[in-house]
């Protein structure tokens, strides 16, 4: 028994009768990167405060957020997803608990909760690096000129720690796009759930696998572009090293 | 507010949890460790390599599984690899292969991607001048990697691999998608059999969070203890 090509399978009309497997797999990428996007922004706002956090002279600001990253990087994704998805209904009082599980696209909001805090804990880590790779004069400076602690931040080190981890942050958007498949566990109809949902009805693996391997590439080809132009974009002369040719 | 809960599910069933699930974790992890760091040596070196060819492929191989996310890896290898089988062995039927033979190729081929950075980092950050030195000896490419490159690229990237190793030990809970009887597999079995989800995740939560945390503490401790001052 040989393996049977069909590469015009995605030509084909799909179950659900909503066109061909091409636009099942189109239908995926769009929840993949409306899920991916939106718990990114979710995600930058956690993970600024909780880096900022990290950085004050507050000692129990500090150890809050040194607890708040160990408690989410140490429990696997998967895990975690469950947790949010089967777990917290039941520990809410009873009214919520039954409007969470009612409530349409339970997976989507689900995922995105789950996402945003996972990767909020990966972006406090990177600022928390981004703010301490700064000169201490920097702080100081902003002090001496009258600055508030907050205003210290808002003007003076945030925009430096920023530009500093674009590269880092680069990386985390692109596995929080990889990190959205994991959703498929809790019935998110994301790019890979339906690339295994295409590959059960017609038997075709590897041209589906082929096909979603594809997208993933793209997307991550059309993210780096995306974001090394931001980074030009960005770039204030003098301030950072000119980026170097290649490398990661 | 716990009091509806019952948590003598996990008396009634923690031999299976741990003895089952998670002695099968451990071993995938164990396992696909060795073998990942092995690979990923290997690749880091076809990398680095001034062979134009060996090193494209080796890089592009190394991009590809990192552009992909592991489940989508996971499935394919366990589609992938019963036909591998067959063209190896020259069978005319797809190989039968064990689901625990899958995922651990699986995670050595996707782990070795990401201990092969690792390593590609650790080899750069040996000078120049002692693989020169090595030369000089008259010591040949593998002698000089051998003995004198790689020992000092591991114990400088010791933390950083075993870092890595708890990020395994944690992915290694997505083969829960094959219905593998990993640590989670078999608490969710257990949790869909006895109805007790919230027990259940609850106690692997903190179970994956007590082990995780312990490690990456001693690993701490490493990382400042094998630290040369230099």
């Amino acid at each position: 028994m040989s393996y049977k090509w069909n590469w015009s399978i995605f030509w084909a009309d799909n179950p659900e009768g909503s066109g061909t497997f091409f636009t099942t797999l189109l239908s995926g990428l769009w929840w993949t990167l409306a899920t991916a996007v939106c718990a990114w922004t979710i995600a930058l706002l956690l993970g600024t405060v909780v880096g900022v956090c990290r950085t004050t002279p507050k000692p129990w600001l500090v150890r809050l957020g040194n607890a708040y990253v160990e408690l989410f990087r140490n429990i696997p994704l998967l895990v975690q997803m469950f947790l949010w998805f089967f777990v917290l209904p039941e520990l809410l009082p009873m009214s919520w608990g039954d409007a969470l599980k009612q409530m349409p696209h339970a997976p989507f909001f689900t995922a995105v909760v789950c996402l945003a805090f996972f990767t909020s804990v990966r972006i406090a880590e990177q600022l928390k690096a981004g703010i301490q790779s700064l000169p201490r004069g920097q702080t100081m400076a902003g002090k001496a000129m009258g600055l508030t602690l907050p205003a210290t931040y808002r003007y003076v080190l945030l925009p430096q720690a920023f530009r500093i981890i674009l590269p880092p942050l680069t990386s985390e958007f692109l596995n929080i796009i990889k990190n959205t498949s994991v959703a498929l566990t809790v019935g998110l109809m994301e790019l890979t759930a339906r690339t295994r949902a295409m590959q059960e009805f017609t038997f075709q693996v590897f041209e589906a696998f082929a096909a979603a391997t594809l997208i993933y590439l793209l997307v991550n080809l059309l993210v780096v572009q995306g974001m090394r132009r931001l980074e030009r974009r960005l770039a204030v002369p003098g301030l950072i090293a000119s980026r170097t040719a290649g490398g990661h | 507010m716990f009091n509806q809960f019952d948590f003598d599910v996990i008396e009634r069933s923690w031999h299976y949890l741990f003895f089952t699930g998670m002695a099968f974790t451990l071993q995938l992890t164990v396992l696909a460790m060795t073998g990942g760091i092995v690979l990923g040596t290997l690749l880091a070196m076809a990398r680095l390599s001034s062979f134009r060819v060996l090193s494209m492929v080796a890089g592009a191989y190394v991009n590809l599984m990192r552009g992909i996310p592991l489940i989508l890896v996971i499935f394919w290898f366990y589609f992938l690899v019963p036909y591998i089988g067959q063209w190896l062995t020259g069978a005319d039927q797809p190989v039968r292969v064990g689901a625990f033979a899958s995922c651990l190729t699986t995670f050595i081929l996707f782990e070795a991607c990401y201990y092969c950075e690792i390593m590609r980092a650790g080899i750069q950050s040996i000078s120049r001048g002692q693989v020169s030195a090595g030369y000089a000896l008259g010591l040949n490419y593998w002698q000089c990697m051998g003995n004198v490159v790689l020992p000092q690229a591991f114990r400088n990237m010791a933390p950083l691999l075993l870092t890595q190793t708890i990020v395994l030990f944690q992915d290694v809970s997505l083969v829960y998608v094959l219905s593998m009887p990993d640590f989670l597999g078999a608490a969710s079995k257990v949790a869909q059999r006895d109805g007790r989800l919230v027990e259940m995740y609850l106690f692997v939560a903190l179970v994956y969070f007590v082990m995780s945390y312990t490690l990456s503490g001693l690993v701490k401790r490493l990382e400042s203890r094998i630290a040369i001052i230099r």
